[in-house]
């Protein structure tokens, strides 16, 4: 019985292929449009602006506060009352943004703070101007203390693109999870989900501790 | 609109989140237990010195860091059926969680560990100590300070994954907010109401994570 139902899944093995390239599509949007706008966030919540910061520091705790899938709940079903009507794919991707981008702005923020206040008083007399300090200043010797966790923030993000299968996304978890109904066999074909996931998260692993080794000297 | 936003409702349906959130706070309380003790043991044998045990730690460790946890929870509701073995949806998701947090526990302790000084252990070695006393007297006091913060973090996390154990059926906050949405079709009351709660929990675990930081942050090794 088992190798009737693996020569099955042999025979839809491309069905998972289309899946992994759902979940890197989603993954790749959204580490982009969460890395853009965690650094803006990031910048905002570690500047002097009193509000911006309240709002940012708001934002970032209602998202850090609530489980992922009820963020997803939230977008994809109380949206539509007010007006937003998204399909599961568009809404996937907001999910994702709205999420990232809070764990990458506190990451930033972090960052930012960690370095020393005599940099931006220098920076400041030199004469640049505040976008110039970040760009030129203190982003570059930020980035040492915010690459290590932030590929590591990436495999989370990863990793939660399989959530977004409760809004009927047709990405990897939501093949295997599509499979085991016609194919009984729970532990292979989520062996082999597990494995394609594996096969996108662990070279990014590896990278973070690379980093991390790295950047520590 | 937040217009129409139904209070009454909400009081209606109290009973029912209430029950959830004792479910969510009696599944976090379990799975935290049993993932600190599976963290230790694979942390003992991550870093023991026997490859036997050695690389199976490794190995377990690495594939669940690296794969989703929505994908383990699957992967224990669907497979262990087909292994013969009946578990409901509950011990299904708590052993889930367990089997999670307890990589990233391993991980935790090994990096509180391994942040103290080699020199510290080389000076206990010349104090005559084996390696039980050094453990005992030198790296753990020391490694405690840096592991807890993390520990309390990881926490939080564990708590909101629970949420997830939804999606197999177990009666948690989450679920409350899925049956009052199928029952009444009102997602933005039951959502808010939801999140609301997990709100206040993640408060409480923040609010001990910072202050275990400030206590603990000076007895870094140094």
């Amino acid at each position: 019985m088992m190798g009737f139902y693996f020569s099955r899944l042999v025979e839809i093995y491309p069905f998972f292929l289309k899946g992994l390239w759902m979940t890197s599509k989603i993954a790749f949007i959204s580490l982009v449009t969460c890395t853009l706008i965690g650094f803006v966030l990031g910048v905002i919540r570690s500047s002097n602006n009193i509000i911006l910061k309240r709002i940012v520091g708001v934002y970032v705790a209602f998202v850090r506060g609530t489980p992922f899938v009820v963020q997803i709940f939230i977008i994809f079903f109380i949206l539509p009352d007010w007006g937003l009507q998204l399909d599961a794919f568009p809404a996937a991707l907001l999910a994702m943004a709205i999420m990232g981008s809070a764990f990458i702005c506190e990451i930033v923020a972090g960052g930012i703070n960690s370095i020393h206040k005599g940099q931006w008083e220098a920076a400041t007399s030199s004469g640049l101007t505040m976008i110039q300090q970040l760009r030129l200043v203190i982003v570059p010797q930020a980035m040492k203390v915010i690459l290590p966790p932030l590929v590591g923030q990436y495999v989370l993000l990863i990793k939660d693109t399989s959530v977004v299968s409760v809004i009927g996304v047709m990405e990897l978890t939501r093949v295997g999870w599509v499979t085991v109904v016609r194919i009984p066999e729970g532990l292979m074909v989520f062996s082999l989900v597990g494995a394609l996931y594996f096969s996108i998260s662990y070279p990014l692993i590896l990278l973070s501790n690379y980093l991390e080794r790295k950047m520590a000297i | 609109m937040l217009v129409d936003f139904n209070f009454r409702i909400i009081f209606e349906y109290l009973p029912l989140f209430l029950t959830g959130l004792r479910s969510t706070c009696f599944i976090a309380v379990v799975s935290i237990a049993l993932a600190l003790a599976t963290g230790i043991i694979a942390c003992a044998c991550r870093i023991s010195g026997v490859k036997a045990i050695k690389y199976p730690a490794i190995a377990y460790i690495e594939i669940i860091r690296s794969t989703p946890l929505l994908v383990q929870i699957y992967f224990l509701y669907f497979g262990l059926p087909t292994l013969g073995l009946r578990v409901p949806e509950l011990q299904t998701g708590i052993l889930a969680l367990m089997l999670n947090s307890g990589a990233y526990i391993a991980e935790i302790i090994r990096a509180g560990i391994t942040s103290v000084d080699d020199g510290q252990l080389e000076a206990g070695t010349a104090s005559g100590l084996n390696y039980f006393q050094r453990m005992r007297f030198i790296i753990l006091p020391q490694a405690l300070g840096v592991t807890i913060p993390p520990l309390l973090g990881q926490n939080i996390v564990l708590v909101k994954d629970s949420a997830l154990l939804s999606l197999i059926s177990v009666m948690e906050l989450t679920r409350c907010g899925q049956t009052m949405t199928s029952e009444r079709f009102m997602p933005a009351e039951a959502f808010f109401t939801v999140a609301f709660f997990y709100m206040c929990i993640y408060f409480c675990l923040k609010a001990l994570a910072d202050w275990s930081q400030r206590k603990l942050i000076f007895r870094e090794a140094y």
